[in-house]
């Protein structure tokens, strides 16, 4: 792996906010093309990461993207639920795109959703369309925060086969916080574990191992390996 | 008819456009309360232009951008909810305001309720002016307010300066709930902020036509107020204000959309 492959040099990044270490001396590089998952318990400054990847938190350290990077993020939470907003008049929102090519993008394929609130999609239609609309501006970087929050179980495969489709088709590096020990084995190319402070990096399928996940989590965890079969 | 009448139906057509357009978006904030409580933090200001013998309304817009600039500084830094900053804020405004006006109930009465035979070709025009730029400055910005509403990380993310932007928004609020004090009174005005909006709210399903709604609603109350008002009843009646008819058409407005959205689903 040569230097020129790195989309992304992170160097001893540090987050204080209000007296708290929310983010302790990272350091790791990121392959440009791959998908990254972030894992860690709760409040282990997962979130915080990516807001520093996008410059929205201030940082001691460096974050050095090596090439021009156009980011599409999808946030963990969203407020649609009180809003009168059709997906197409969301899909606009700064873009003058094909909203019909957008939804098409994410496997979205009936157009009626078009005009249908934000606040009545499901969970899984509501994700996909943020995804939809974090691609409208055709990023090279994909920041997705929890891309499954509020989605059944069933839903959650086909939206990280449709990433993965994605990724491939469309030349793009993806950031993925998630808790889910079989999407990381499944669909990440490197992980990224942490608690503050860097509790693992390396490739993704070495989450198998026991002594890695004792690394991560201090315990051996139960690891599903195959939908349905722990 | 008297001018001043009729200088005040037009005022309350470009008041209720500007009230409704821009608390479509004080609604969807769920800071509905806030746009109310504000407009009273104006009663000084009216106070001491009356005093000093200058324009109240510049004095209510002074005091109104001011404590909204002070209230918006002081949330940004210590995240205290707008909700609490403008209850603090207006309770102090009133107790000053009444301090000021003393034994002058006249004038402390127009202040609260609205006095429209005040109204000139002049102001009238000044308003409907200024009002007009509101509207198209808050056009300009509306998106990116409602991104910042359904997630603000995600508006910076896209590069939009969130803060600065609901900063001219409260400054554009302050602006017409000053211009809307001479139609309704402080006590009232906030009823235009509000009202429409929620009235649009409950026939949308669409942002386009919920703000549109929201400005034709604010129109049509305050338009239908004041004409009510001046058929059956004027400056020398039992009620020689036009703000509480300007509510009740508001009401009314209110009532028929809640029947028309349970009778027919519109927002499903």
């Amino acid at each position: 792996m040569s230097e020129n492959d790195f989309i992304l040099k992170v160097s001893n990044l540090g987050v204080k906010l209000q007296n708290q270490v929310l983010l302790d001396h990272l350091s790791f590089n990121v392959t440009r093309g791959t998908t990254l998952a972030i894992l860690g318990p709760n409040g282990a400054g997962k979130t915080v990461l990516l807001k520093t990847l996008l410059n929205l938190v201030p940082h001691t350290g460096t974050v050095e993207w090596t090439e021009k990077v156009k980011i599409g993020y999808v946030p963990q939470y969203v407020a649609v639920s009180d809003i009168p907003m059709s997906v197409r008049e969301f899909l606009l929102i700064g873009n003058g795109v094909d909203v019909e090519n957008s939804l098409r993008k994410v496997r979205l394929m009936d157009n009626s959703i078009l005009d249908k609130r934000l606040g009545v999609l499901s969970g899984g239609q509501l994700r996909r369309v943020l995804i939809a609309w974090a691609l409208n501006d055709n990023p090279n970087v994909l920041l997705l925060d929890e891309p499954t929050t509020g989605v059944d179980m069933d839903s959650e495969e086909p939206i990280y086969l449709m990433l993965n489709e994605i990724k491939k088709t469309q030349k793009i590096t993806i950031f993925l916080i998630t808790h889910n020990i079989h999407i990381v084995q499944e669909y990440a190319d490197a992980l990224l574990a942490l608690n503050k402070c860097l509790t693992f990096c390396g490739p993704a399928a070495e989450i198998a191992k026991p002594e890695i996940q004792r690394q991560i989590y201090g315990e051996t965890v139960c690891v599903e390996t195959k939908r349905g079969e722990n | 008819m008297l001018d001043s009448t009729f200088y005040s139906l037009i005022l309350s057509i470009f008041v209720g456009v500007a009230t409704g357009y821009l608390g479509s978006l004080m609604v969807l904030e769920k800071m509905a309360l806030v746009g109310d409580a504000l407009s009273h933090v104006a009663l000084p200001g009216l106070a001491i232009g009356i005093t000093f013998h200058f324009n109240p309304y510049i004095g209510a817009f002074a005091f109104l951008f001011v404590s909204a600039a002070i209230i918006w500084q002081i949330q940004r830094t210590t995240k205290i909810s707008f909700e609490a900053l403008v209850g603090a804020m207006f309770t102090l405004a009133l107790a000053i305001g009444i301090l000021i006006y003393g034994k002058d109930l006249d004038a402390l009465e127009s202040a609260l309720f609205g006095d429209i035979s005040q109204v000139t070709l002049l102001s009238m025009s000044i308003a409907a002016v200024v009002c007009v730029v509101a509207i198209v400055l808050t056009k300009l910005i509306y998106d990116k307010l409602v991104l910042a509403m359904i997630s603000e990380d995600l508006a910076i993310s896209k590069g939009i300066k969130v803060a600065r932007i609901n900063l001219l928004y409260l400054f554009l609020v302050s602006v017409v709930v000053a211009i809307g004090i001479q139609i309704v009174g402080t006590l009232l005005v906030g009823f235009l902020v509000i009202v429409p909006a929620i009235a649009a709210k409950t026939l949308s399903s669409h942002m386009k036509r919920y703000a549109m709604l929201s400005a034709v609603f604010g129109a049509a109350a305050g338009f239908s107020g004041v004409l009510i008002w001046s058929i059956f009843f004027g400056p020398d009646s039992a009620i020689p204000f036009s703000g509480p008819l300007v509510v009740f058409s508001g009401i009314i407005i209110f009532a028929a959309s809640i029947v028309i959205n349970w009778r027919y689903k519109l927002t499903t």
